[in-house]
């Protein structure tokens, strides 16, 4: 009787330690990844998708969208960093050419990260980019400046509600993290 | 199996008996809960008035942030293991815990991780500063470097809470006496076991979250940082997808306190019975699918807006339940109002106060107006000082006789309770009134407008913090020089932890008893 | 009843309040309740938040009042015999569904609100709001007009060394103005952690992420001044980077805009002109009690190790670009300047850093150095 109940008390403790160890693993290794696919089905934060490879072109010019475009500097980044046009006006499926400008005034060479953000969120999935410096990191050396290329497309399915998009850039100085090359980051690079 | 407790301190050092661990957890917590206290006076001593007069705002940040952390994880957390280690194999019979030795372990731990977490405050660059939640970047690149002991602390917390809740589920399924059915258990017993379950699904995430974060700090991850391709919003859905359950962890075991203590009193079977039950295993279901009506104004999709307002709201329902059920069976008893009795019907009315302001919360609209303000600030502590405070202090008055043999002295049990009454709605009903004025959270000085309420909130802590002391004086004096108890103690109760002398002997049910 | 209380309680504790708040007469104390606000959007969540708040009021009237007559009238003491009753399926049924009814009757109108708060089409004004630790960052989009906002507040009223104005903590040296009777739209980040930018009087509520934008807008009718703080912890000093809202008339609003452009531009010009050493000396110092005297004291020996003294300091002896970047651009725990300090403020800063405290370069810095070095020249 006691001896039944000491395997049943082992048995059950091992269930439910490898409970806990699944819910363990679920956080960092599956919860991370379902956020990054939530996100860019939901346009949460404004993610916007991977590189975009043109279908067919088709514009519709009986629709007019205003795209702007915003540029920060996370922290101490000393990057000059600015949109070539503040914002333009295109139609659906027409792609579109736009330059952000850098340059590096500091006296080392550094490299950035640009993340990339939008609002509406609802327009984030209809955005497509199909070239874009944010996809690479950006090296500049010390008093380098440089311009950087955007092509994008919206979609013909965009939502008719949105009539203005606002891309948003953040440039992150990633200097130290790509000369330690540490590794371990085992995600994803989501461009 | 029939001897007696061993003596010295080795005695409290190895044992696997239920009861002395029971006994560790409990002063464990409220010596968590006098330090947390202390904080929180720190906190409330430079709010009294606008300027800046006792601290500067960097320590009044680590004050908000041990302050929260050693009260969840070291005061309320361990008083409800300490209570279920006392009563649940006592409430089904059991002669122990199904684990004695893991028992031993999962307490001796829990000093060595507040140890490490208090350290914290006489490290350079200080305790933590990011607040109980610890958002990132702000917990991570922006932290002191005391955030690693920290990090290292919670996951020593984590680890025993988890074996605390293997231990009570393996108790509660494997020990019961013969005929102890699962419908028959005491409601206790049943939050205890769904609450265990939710502590396995969760505190591994939060373990998770801080493993991340330690990731992030030491080994160049980036999992909450932009620029490496994370996002720092992916933090907070980790965070309170923990953090929700939680709070419902630290609030369903008080359902189970009340739920014992108030047919007692009111001398009358509970109403609803088989309807509490699964009111708690709904809202425990519920907890994790609302997380982010902490996260309102992060920035949603509007669906997902929506669906946590809908699924918080829905939460009101089984917790109403509850609150019915609870005042229906005080309807028509015999009621008296002894000390646990007094906490208890305390407990009902603000704890419902407290649901009260959550289905305000609720509404996503509104809630970009409460977000983040003492609003918020008093809807959680009228959720947890009369939740889990009260309940666990009216659990102790209630057992307290049944663990020490004597019985309490009323008259001062009455006045800790009027004193700890008065106090916390002295200090948490003004913080409605500044929260709804304007006045945000975790802010070490204000304008003029808030200050009326916030001194009165200040007044209220200090009598509240007077209060524990006096219970603390009280319940050593009950064990010192108390009045004899009987075995049944009170009048009304009833379940198998009455049937065993005062106090009860080292080991109990060694034969289990029949249930009928 | 309640006012009685209110005073009595005000009488309690009016002593220790009588120092600080005599010359905050006009401060509105006792404030109890959420401000109605000043646009459609914050009245509609005042209703809703008083629409629960009468719901929570009714159910806690039946609740408690049920509660209180049967702890008066089934007290043992009064002889009350215990019945013996604990199921009725009827009850248990009634109360799951009527507050199922309650939640769908607040929901309806929750859901209109919340759509109409997500709606931020066809606005008329953009603004990039950017929070940093401690101060806020403005700039209207297509615009060419950015400044920070700090706290304005000075030290002594906070130390409480002099008395306190009606607007402590809530007053900044830039505010944020905008037009009434236009849509303006928010777009909200942060440059290092999560902060959020509030206004209650426009129920505006919206975290400022780091690397992601957030938006939200508001139409304001009426002019006016609105206050806000931040809102979400963001290190030591959350609690001194106020936001303040100036709503004024659309002609107004344009005059000012032509101000600040015009201003803009006389930085830019400013930055042209040469200065001589005294020149530079005199205001650099005053900069220097401005902006840095906080952590490198005022007598330029800093509290080392945290912040290194500048008399006798390697960078501010040393070569002269290193000594630009770190003050532009930061490093080392200490935050960018280059943002804030127009061309004309960090040639004499730095020109009075390399020149005083025993520092004795003898070099000088000109305004254009400065533009030039931003250029990458």
């Amino acid at each position: 009787m006691a001896g039944e109940t000491e395997k049943a008390n082992v048995l059950l403790s091992a269930k439910l330690v490898a409970l806990g160890v699944a819910m363990f693993a679920f956080a960092i290794f599956v919860m991370p990844p379902l956020y990054d696919v939530f996100c860019e089905i939901t346009g949460l934060n404004g993610k916007t998708g991977a590189q975009y490879q043109a279908r067919e072109i088709t514009v519709d010019t009986s629709r007019e969208i205003t795209v702007q475009f915003v540029a920060t500097n996370n922290e101490a980044m000393p990057w000059v960093f600015e949109p070539g046009v503040k914002s333009i006006k295109v139609h659906p499926g027409q792609p579109v050419d736009v330059i952000y400008r850098a340059v590096n005034p500091t006296n080392r060479d550094m490299v950035a990260q640009a993340v990339p953000s939008l609002v509406p969120f609802k327009a984030a999935q209809f955005f497509h980019k199909t070239e874009c410096f944010c996809f690479n990191n950006q090296p500049l050396k010390a008093g380098e400046t440089a311009e950087l290329g955007l092509q994008f497309i919206v979609d013909l399915d965009v939502p008719k509600q949105v009539n203005t998009i606002t891309l948003s850039y953040t440039l992150f100085d990633i200097t130290d993290a790509t000369e330690a090359k540490v590794a371990g980051n085992n995600r994803a690079q989501t461009p | 199996m029939a001897h007696g407790p061993a003596k010295g301190i080795t005695r409290w050092l190895y044992t696997t008996n239920h009861k002395d661990i029971g006994s560790m957890y409990l002063w464990f917590s409220f010596l968590m809960f006098l330090l947390g206290g202390v904080f929180a006076l720190v906190i409330r001593a430079e709010l009294f008035e606008p300027g800046l007069q006792i601290v500067e705002p960097e320590f009044f940040n680590q004050m908000t942030t041990m302050h929260g952390l050693v009260m969840v994880f070291g005061a309320v957390m361990p008083a409800f293991v300490g209570l279920a280690n006392w009563m649940v194999p006592m409430m089904i019979g059991a002669p122990d815990m199904a684990l004695p030795r893991m028992n031993n372990w999962s307490f001796w731990i829990l000093p060595f991780a507040f140890a490490m977490l208090a350290s914290t405050l006489f490290m350079e660059g200080g305790a933590p500063n990011f607040g109980w939640t610890f958002y990132a970047p702000l917990s991570t690149t922006y932290a002191p470097p005391s955030v690693t002991f920290f990090i290292f602390a919670v996951h020593i917390m984590g680890a025993s809470s988890i074996m605390g809740a293997i231990n009570i589920i393996a108790t509660i399924l494997n020990m019961r006496a013969p005929g102890m059915t699962l419908m028959k258990m005491p409601l206790f017993v049943w939050t205890w076991l769904i609450t265990a379950y939710l502590l396995i699904a969760v505190m591994p995430v939060l373990a998770g979250v801080v493993t991340m974060m330690l990731m992030d700090i030491h080994f160049g991850t980036s999992f909450f940082s932009a620029a490496g391709g994370g996002d720092p919003v992916l933090f907070q859905h980790v965070f309170w997808f923990f953090g929700h359950p939680e709070v419902y962890i630290m609030i369903l075991p008080a359902f189970g306190v009340v739920s014992a203590i108030i047919p007692t009193f009111a001398r009358k079977p509970l109403f609803g019975y088989a309807s509490m039950v699964y009111a708690t295993a709904s809202i425990a279901f519920l907890s994790f699918i609302v997380w982010a009506h902490h996260m309102f104004t992060v920035g949603m999709p509007i669906a997902g807006e929506l669906f946590f307002m809908y699924a918080t709201m829905l939460i009101a329902v089984p917790t109403g339940v509850k609150v019915f059920n609870w005042v229906t069976t005080m309807f028509k008893g015999s009621m008296t109002f002894e000390t646990p009795m007094l906490f208890s019907v305390a407990f009902v009315i603000l704890f419902t106060i407290g649901g009260f302001s959550g289905l305000m919360l609720a509404i996503a609209p509104a809630d970009f107006q409460y977000h983040d303000t003492y609003f918020v600030v008093a809807h959680f502590h009228y959720v947890l000082v009369p939740g889990a405070i009260f309940s666990i202090t009216a659990g102790v008055y209630y057992w307290l006789p049944k663990w020490c043999g004597n019985m309490y002295d009323e008259t001062m049990g009455k006045m800790h309770f009027w004193m700890a009454f008065i106090g916390l709605n002295l200090t948490f009903f003004p913080m409605h009134f500044a929260g709804l004025a304007g006045m945000p959270r975790r802010i070490p000085d204000y304008n003029m407008m808030f200050a009326d309420w916030n001194m009165i909130s200040s007044v209220g802590a200090f009598l509240f913090g007077a209060a524990q002391l006096l219970f603390l004086y009280n319940v050593i004096a009950t064990i010192v020089s108390g009045k004899k108890a009987t075995d049944r103690v009170w009048e009304g109760s009833h379940g198998l932890e009455w049937t065993v002398p005062s106090p009860a002997p080292y080991h109990t049910f060694s034969t289990p008893p029949e249930v009928k | 009843m309640l006012k009685q209380a209110k005073s009595c309680f005000a009488w309690l504790l009016g002593l220790s309040f009588t120092s600080q708040f005599a010359l905050a007469d006009d401060v509105k104390r006792w404030g109890v309740n959420m401000t109605q606000g000043v646009t459609d959007v914050s009245r509609e969540i005042y209703g809703l938040h008083m629409d629960i708040f009468w719901w929570c009021v009714a159910i806690g009237v039946v609740v408690f009042g049920v509660m209180i007559y049967t702890m008066i009238a089934h007290r043992k003491a009064n002889g009350a015999k215990a019945a013996n009753f604990h199921e009725s399926t009827t009850l248990e049924i009634l109360w799951t569904v009527v507050p199922i009814i309650i939640l769908v009757i607040m929901v309806i109108p929750a859901t209109k609100t919340l759509i109409k708060v997500y709606d931020t089409s066809e606005p008329d004004l953009d603004v990039v709001v950017t929070g940093y630790q401690w101060k806020w960052k403005y700039e209207y989009l297509n615009q060419d007009v950015s400044f920070f906002s700090s706290l304005s507040t000075p030290q002594d009223e906070i130390y409480n060394r002099a008395p306190k104005g009606p607007n402590y903590l809530l007053e900044v040296d830039q505010e944020l103005v905008i037009p009434t009777k236009q849509k303006v739209r928010f777009l909200i980040t942060a440059n290092d952690v999560i902060h959020a930018w509030w206004v209650p009087d426009l129920a505006v509520k919206k975290d400022a992420i780091p690397g992601f934008i957030n938006e939200s807008w508001t139409y304001v009718e009426e002019p006016g001044i609105y206050r806000g703080q931040c809102a979400e912890l963001c290190g030591k000093d959350h609690g001194f980077m106020p936001i303040v809202v100036r709503a004024v008339p659309q002609a107004e609003f344009d005059a000012w805009m032509n101000k600040k452009r015009e201003a803009a531009a006389a930085i830019a010009e400013a930055a042209k002109q040469t200065l001589t050493f005294d020149e530079l000396y005199a205001q650099g110092e005053a900069v220097y009690q401005k902006h840095c005297a906080a952590c490198h004291q005022a007598d330029g020996k800093g509290i080392p190790p945290t912040f290194p003294a500048i008399a006798g300091s390697p960078i501010a002896n040393g070569d002269m670009r290193a000594h630009i970047d770190r003050v532009l651009n930061g490093g080392q725990g200490m935050p960018p300047f280059g943002e804030q300090l127009t061309p004309v403020e960090s040639a004499a800063v730095i020109t009075f850093q390399r020149n005083a405290f025993g520092n004795n370069t003898g070099s000088e810095l000109q305004p254009i150095d400065i533009v030039n070095f931003k250029q990458g020249l």
